[in-house]
């Protein structure tokens, strides 16, 4: 017998896609049967057997009457560190006793999210004992959400995942999140570096900066392996890393003509489409800078002119492949719409190389750190700083200079500051030497 | 809200053991805090730390933020944690009486 009437989400119940109502329920049937056990096992569940039974309870009341029961806010967090639990608590915690305290703990995930069972159960044991059972898989920044516990619990917690795990909490608040980065050389042809490897090396590099805010406000790393994009980082990091490479592609000719003979699928089989493959049409004619071309059967680009945007190398993997010297670029400033308006990175570094131990790459995070912690103001993500005080400000601080590929095109207006040392004479004039030629 | 009792004093907090008013905020209150935010002793640092955001809260309606923190009181971000455990939001801000930071935390 469930403890509240939830009619509204009973519904969500019904339908193929996974119900995320049954599987709560599940839980709870779960909590309540094996409550005695971890009693008897000298485990007893450390916060109310029945919080699953109250969260659905809350969240069907919001289904009614239309609006959230969680109340503002919530400082709570574990000694040492700045962030890494979201507080949160019910504002009817006599309706809902099970959830008055229901705070989110992040865990900082591996990269790619790569699991072994066995670590997972770990995980799932800690969390049946000192939260509810339910969680995030996983919170889209990329850690691991735990979702609901109590305050009493988040040491508890916290120091069975770093003294028996070797796991570490993730970010929040104003520092640097929880960096994620798509599956990268694990299993992927088309990465142009070990995103993995990246993203871990960084993360460890800057653990402090994780833990401990002291930036104007929240900042995010990314880490894509090629320009598919498969983390995102271009919309959701304030710096996006992105593989790329700057010699040739690699060209098969006679998997090319296995492609136009059909005995292979274009896409690797992605579209259910019966037509039969066109070069042409599907490859030669929707490259976006027209630099490839079919002669005598053999196909051809141009690579000077590539943009790799990774359009021939999707539709015909078998066949073309990304080039040997590779890299990474580097976009900054990409960020949600409050308050300016959203942004997507702007190019800042066109290509550099990959390989550790990233110094090259470190310094360019620095630089930036550097200037936007001194300048930003108070809860300025670093793409406004970046509107505010320019790109030019931008490329200064890192030592980059200027290049075309910097935008996308110049600017139309005439509004343009000169440096004074560019101008000759400066800027002190004196008005009567002006006079002199120039009577009132 | 609770209220809590601590030395003769009563105070008024939030579920994060925060004060409700800044004007509740006395002596007593500092003991208090004290216990919960892993503080054994309070030295003149923790006093520097409390006065400076007091100072600025009054002046400018709002709390420092963390860069302005450090560079008036001359501590670098390690030596707040190690004053005051749970860091200048959850520790310095809260044993201060200003008010629960917000936004994304």
């Amino acid at each position: 017998m469930p403890k509240h009437e939830t009619p509204l989400l009973d519904q969500l119940e019904s339908g193929p896609w996974p119900s995320f109502v049954s599987e709560i329920k599940r839980q709870s049937e779960f909590r309540h049967k094996n409550a005695e056990a971890m009693e008897k096992a000298g485990k007893p569940y450390q916060i109310p057997v029945d919080v699953c039974d109250d969260l659905l309870g809350v969240l069907e009341m919001s289904y009614n009457d239309g609006t959230t029961h969680w109340k503002h806010g919530g400082i709570v967090g574990v000694f040492g560190y700045g962030g890494g639990v979201i507080g949160r608590y019910c504002d009817q915690p006599e309706k809902f006793p099970g959830v008055a305290h229901f705070h989110t703990i992040r865990v900082n995930q591996p990269a790619g999210k790569y699991y072994t069972t066995e670590y997972l159960r770990k995980l799932c044991d800690l969390w049946d004992f000192r939260g509810s059972g339910l969680t995030n898989m996983h919170g889209s920044t990329g850690d691991i959400v735990f979702l609901g516990t109590r305050t009493e619990q988040l040491e508890e917690i916290f120091g069975t995942l770093t003294h028996e795990f070797e796991q570490d909490l993730g970010g929040s608040g104003s520092n640097l999140r929880t960096p994620a980065c798509c599956l990268g050389e694990s299993r992927c042809e088309w990465a142009c570096y070990d995103t993995q490897e990246l993203c871990y090396q960084l993360t460890m590099e800057y653990q402090d900066e994780l833990h401990r805010p002291a930036f104007p406000y929240k900042f995010k790393f990314k880490f894509d392996g090629c320009p598919m994009g498969c983390v995102a980082s271009i919309a959701r990091s304030d710096m996006s890393f992105i593989g790329t490479w700057r010699d040739d592609i690699k060209i098969d000719q006679e998997a090319v003509a296995a492609y136009i003979g059909g005995e292979l699928k274009p896409n690797a089989g992605a579209h259910e489409d019966d037509t039969p493959f066109d070069i042409q049409k599907e490859v030669i004619d929707l490259c976006p800078s027209q630099c490839m071309s079919l002669e005598d059967g053999k196909l051809v680009i141009n690579n000077k002119e590539c943009v790799r945007c990774m359009h021939c190398i999707r539709v015909m993997p078998r066949a073309l492949r990304i080039g040997d010297d590779r890299g990474l670029s580097i976009f900054c400033g990409a960020k949600a719409p409050i308050l300016d308006g959203a942004q997507m990175g702007s190019l800042l570094v066109p290509f550099i190389k990959a390989e550790p131990p990233y110094d090259e790459i470190k310094e360019i995070i620095e630089n930036i750190w550097d200037w936007w912690m001194e300048e930003g103001k108070n809860r300025e993500r670093l793409g406004e700083l970046m509107k505010r005080q320019g790109l030019q400000k931008l490329l200064e601080v890192t030592g980059i200079k200027p290049v075309p590929q910097h935008v996308q095109e110049p600017r139309h207006n005439p509004y343009i500051f000169w440096k004074e040392e560019e101008v000759p004479g400066g800027w002190q004039r004196d008005i009567n030497e002006y006079r002199k030629l120039h009577p009132r | 809200m609770a209220v809590v009792e601590f030395k003769g004093k009563k105070f008024e907090v939030d579920e994060d053991g925060f004060l409700q008013r800044f004007e509740d905020w006395c002596e007593e209150w500092v003991e208090y805090v004290k216990e919960q935010e892993g503080i054994k002793e309070i030295t003149d640092d923790h006093r520097k730390v409390i006065e400076f955001l007091q100072d600025y809260y009054k002046k400018n309606g709002i709390a420092p933020m963390v860069r302005i923190l450090s560079k008036v009181t001359g501590f670098k971000l390690k030596q707040i944690y190690e004053l005051f455990p749970s860091g200048p939001g959850k520790g310095a801000c809260k044993m201060a009486g200003l008010p629960k930071p917000t936004g994304c935390v």
